[in-house]
């Protein structure tokens, strides 16, 4: 059941999107995450469609693997489909029972939230599966760099952000291995009452609890014993640098943004 | 009737994907009620995934896994009630308690059985007597004793059940020698006392030596050795083509052989190896 998630799964791979800059891919995702909120209609969502699938057949990773993680987040996305089919009145009134109607422009909203959703995660994790968190962590610690200068702890941000995205399979397996031994001690996880399940829960929690303050105990004490002291006059083993292809990445992204305001603004 | 049976027992890890890996092929094997069974092989064998189908943790992809003739996996409430009989102690115990004190912990089981309040604190005092639990630690938190005594705690939490099948999953790793000791003392006790099965995973050939009167050896996800400790012992060789080795008793043996001081080859723990030298020193020869 914990191996669903795939929260900062990396998809190793050599595709163009692979190689750009992580700094690039964070920018571009950015863009697109603004270009997805300015876009109104079914030409800019289309358009928007249309560059999320290149991306994607660019990047090799499996149009599969992408939907996979839009599983945990069914139930949202069907609320606010069905929250915005009642609730966006005007257009023509299809059917109406009681004090719920449902209205052509309730549909077409409900549609664009929907596919709003879809494609903001998918995008997302475009940047999650073609990136390593390290890398990730690296290009949002330079991207925010300016941030120190008004006390931002930047640094210590992007450390905790690569220790979590780090210890999330270590914590999953051992949540797989806790859940094991409390079966083979008769502990039942899947049937009874949501109260009796949500106390099941308990012999996998406490433990699991346990075994993350002492892991980050230990941690702790391996950092320090190699002089670990924050980012202070910190280097790098590798250094990012961004190519030509990386700016001309973002250059087009941002053309492509613009040209999307341009669209709006003309009423498409 | 052996009290486990497996028939062409396979298993492959995320089949269909690209991760997918045999992990055991066509197991066969019967394992006998009161038998003392000992498991070898090294990381990646297939000796953990073997055990976990023993008690219905894993589902076979391929075979049948057979306890007291029934296929435990035949239902679902089978293969509920299956994990009390099977007692299964996973590596690193300790790291699973997580009750507020150590009666409670160990009650666990028990109380997952739906036991009689009488009965589970029956179970929890004879499962604490067999680990050497004193009664002193019950009131306290699991997390403030000793490592050792966590270890004990653990298992006690699965022999509280009864199982009539004690599967332990290398319960040494990481104790001190004297612990090691007692608590392989404590596991032939329970035997001695409950005629339960053992299976004993473990990397240390010395322990395996010691106590199994049987050993089953794990290569590549089959089985390539099933015999007593004696006949897998003084293979060496094999042993150590396969990444394993001998005990270092067996070693000692060999060398004493080399230097022409007969010692028999049956030697695998030190009390054989003593007596057989104390022997030969009387001029007889033992074995």
């Amino acid at each position: 059941m914990l191996k669903d998630i795939t929260l900062g799964q990396y998809f190793p791979g050599n595709s163009f999107i692979h190689r750009l800059d992580p700094r690039t891919k964070l920018m571009c995702t950015i863009v697109y995450i603004a270009a997805l909120f300015v876009a109104k209609s079914y030409v800019t969502y289309g358009i928007l469609l249309l560059m999320l699938c290149l991306s994607v057949a660019v990047s090799r990773i499996k149009p599969s693997a992408l939907l996979k993680g839009l599983k945990p987040l069914a139930l949202i996305i069907v609320f606010t489909a069905i929250l915005n089919l009642f609730y966006i009145k005007g257009g023509k009134e299809l059917v109406s029972f009681w004090v719920l109607s449902i209205t052509t422009e309730g549909i077409k909203t409900a549609l664009f939230m929907v596919f709003r959703i879809m494609m903001l995660i998918t995008g997302t994790f475009l940047l999650t599966y073609t990136t390593t968190p390290m890398a990730l962590t690296d290009g949002l610690e330079i991207i925010l760099n300016p941030l120190k200068k008004i006390h931002v702890p930047v640094h210590e941000f992007a450390m905790m952000m690569s220790i979590a995205l780090r210890f999330i399979p270590t914590l999953i397996e051992e949540a797989d291995k806790i859940t094991n031994a409390q079966k083979a001690r008769g502990a039942d996880f899947e049937t009874g009452k949501l109260t009796e399940r949500a106390k099941a829960l308990l012999p996998l929690l406490v433990p699991l609890f346990v075994s993350a303050f002492r892991r980050a105990d230990e941690l702790a004490i391996a950092m320090e014993s190699r002089c670990y002291h924050g980012g202070e006059g910190r280097t790098r083993m590798k250094k990012l640098s961004m190519k030509a292809s990386d700016f001309i990445t973002i250059f087009a992204s941002l053309v492509f943004l613009t040209g999307i305001i341009v669209l709006v603004q003309f009423g498409f | 009737m052996p009290i486990i049976k497996t028939e062409a027992l396979t298993h492959v890890y995320s089949k269909g994907s690209p991760f997918e890996s045999v992990a055991l092929e066509n197991i066969n094997i019967e394992i006998a009620q009161g038998e003392f069974v000992g498991l070898i092989g090294h990381t990646g064998s297939g000796k953990s995934t073997f055990v976990q189908h023993l008690n219905g943790l894993l589902l076979p992809t391929n075979g049948r896994v057979l306890m007291d003739g029934a296929d435990i996996n035949s239902s679902k409430k089978l293969r509920h009630e299956i994990r009390f009989k099977v007692g299964l102690v996973f590596q690193y115990p300790e790291y699973q308690l997580f009750e507020e004190t150590v009666y409670k912990d160990i009650s666990f089981g028990p109380r997952n059985m739906k036991l009689s309040k009488q009965e589970i604190d029956e179970r929890v005092r004879e499962a604490a007597g067999f680990v050497g639990v004193p009664e002193s630690l019950f009131e306290k938190s699991p997390l403030e004793i000793s490592g050792g005594q966590k270890r004990r705690v653990a298992i006690a939490g699965v022999i509280a059940m009864r199982p009539d099948v004690l599967i332990l999953d290398e319960p040494t790793a990481g104790l001190d020698p004297e612990g090691c000791e007692s608590i392989l003392n404590n596991i032939s006790d329970y035997r001695r006392a409950t005629g339960a099965t053992i299976i004993l995973v473990s990397h240390s050939m010395e322990d395996i030596a010691k106590i199994s009167e049987r050993l089953i050896v794990f290569d590549g996800g089959h089985i390539v050795m099933d015999d007593s400790p004696m006949e897998v012992f003084s293979q060496a060789d094999r042993l150590r083509s396969i990444g394993l080795d001998v005990p270092v008793v067996t070693d000692i043996a060999t060398r004493l052989r080399e230097l022409s001081i007969y010692v028999p080859e049956c030697c695998y723990t030190v009390s054989q190896l003593r007596d057989a030298i104390l022997s030969l020193k009387k001029g007889g020869s033992s074995c």
